[in-house]
């Protein structure tokens, strides 16, 4: 139908009802017309965009070999010819938003059309391409679907009739982090001397731009002789014990753990597992030294690569725990590795 | 995670699949690990192939500790030093 704008949606493979984690390496395909949330999409889009086609690809796909994986997605997004792009929503899920905002920046720089999308603020997808589209922000998981997607449609909806979309406050997407000259009543100058006098009268006042902080950590100094160093291993890839004795949770951990590895050579598939739940276990359980390298450690530890490996090593699981959480764990287990005298650690995630 | 540790002073390095992520967080010192479900492995190989693998990426890892770096670097394998091979060589 003339006038009918086109949408073209971007999912991965388990909103685009192809499989779990089993099917997170599957190279992009398309479909034609709405798939999973695209349905309810639709429907609150209602007779003046219509999904075209969509565009499922492989999480795991996309993020380990970028350099293609995009271009072979916007291969298959432009031969449908869209006005407007729409990629998930991802929720909090990291690989997915991360996909959504690879595929965003492609859109918005070789195609030059609007992308919009939806994520909790954490996603690091958030993080690194929050530019590229509106972002509807979301609780963290897809709970929150039905909410999500009417605040997609509504922001669709005004970009595909060409009018403005207002500041992040007013249309509740996360900020992208571009700066828009507006017409203001008052002098700058005026305004900066009324939020003076606010602080000196200990008055409420809302800073007109909040400064960006940049979290950078001065690195800590190397090693000087590695084979007098006491190393010690950490991991995000929730490696424990079988029983999981201490219940580090699948997604948001509370908590970590700390396990002996004394007279361990390598961690036994039928005495460790992993309790992550944001990747295909298959590997890890097989094997349990392909997340904490064991094995290999008790090796170069032989050959005086290092002096000593610690006997402990600390697990959590990395799949949706906040920043917050994260740092604290770390700051407990540095008091320990300080006393222990720990001269360096290798971290692994997944 | 990395970045609380190098805060107290001990030197960290993050074995990781998706580099950005942690490039942007801020970890100074990421090598890139092979996939997400197997960082330190590859399903179809022999164990042995494998553990070499491992040793690989840990040596990386353990040059890395041993690195003057100055923000969020990406620690190649090919980053050693003839030096170092040779230090390692004799022990």
């Amino acid at each position: 139908m003339p006038g009918k704008k086109r949408l073209v949606h971007y999912l991965n493979q388990f909103f685009g009802q192809i499989g779990g984690e089993e099917e997170a390496d599957i190279p992009p395909r398309a479909k034609t017309g709405p798939v999973g949330p695209g349905v309810a999409l639709q429907a609150a889009l209602g007779d003046s965009v219509d999904i075209v086609g969509t565009v499922i690809c492989g999480d795991n796909y996309i993020n380990e070999r970028p350099g293609t994986a995009v271009p072979e997605v916007m291969k298959q997004i432009r031969a449908l010819s869209p006005d407007i792009v729409v990629v998930g929503p991802a929720f909090n899920a990291g690989r997915y938003g991360l996909a959504c905002g690879m595929v965003a920046k492609a859109v918005s720089e070789e195609l030059n059309l609007p992308v919009v999308g939806g994520m909790f603020p954490e996603n690091p997808g958030i993080e690194l391409y929050r530019q590229y589209l509106y972002a509807v922000e979301t609780g963290g998981s897809a709970a929150g679907m039905r909410k999500a997607v009417g605040a997609m449609a509504e922001i669709i909806r005004r970009l595909v009739n060409g009018e403005e979309i207002g500041t992040p406050e007013e249309e509740g997407y996360i900020p992208r982090g571009l700066r828009k000259n507006v017409w203001h009543q008052q002098r700058g100058a005026e305004r900066a001397v009324g939020m003076l006098l606010k602080k000196i009268r200990q008055e409420p006042l809302a800073t007109e731009y909040p400064m960006p902080r940049y979290d950078r950590v001065t690195p800590a100094p190397p090693i000087q002789d590695m084979s007098q160093a006491k190393i010690a291993l950490i991991t995000t890839g929730g490696i424990v014990p079988s029983e999981n004795p201490d219940r580090i949770e699948s997604s948001s951990a509370s908590h970590y753990g700390r396990y002996n590895l004394y007279g361990m050579d390598r961690l036994p598939a039928e005495e460790f597992q992993t309790v992550h739940g944001g990747y295909d276990p298959t590997y890890a359980n097989q094997d349990p030294n392909r997340v904490l390298p064991l094995d290999a450690m008790r090796i170069l530890e032989r050959d005086g690569v290092f002096q000593r490996l610690y006997h402990y090593y600390f697990a959590t699981v990395g799949n949706g725990t906040s920043v917050a959480k994260a740092a604290r764990f770390a700051t407990d287990i540095a008091v320990e590795l300080k006393e222990a005298k720990v001269d360096g650690v290798i971290l692994t995630s997944t | 995670m990395v970045k609380q540790l190098e805060k107290a002073g001990i030197p960290a390095v993050h074995i990781c699949t998706i580099v950005p992520i942690s490039m942007t967080v801020g970890a100074n010192r990421i090598v890139p690990a092979v996939a997400i479900p197997h960082p330190l492995g590859r399903p179809g190989e022999s164990v042995e192939e494998e553990v070499e693998l491992r040793l690989q990426l840990l040596r990386t890892a353990l040059d890395g500790l041993q690195q003057e770096v100055e923000g969020p670097t990406v620690i190649e394998r090919e980053t050693r030093t003839p030096e170092r091979k040779v230090l390692n060589a004799a022990k």
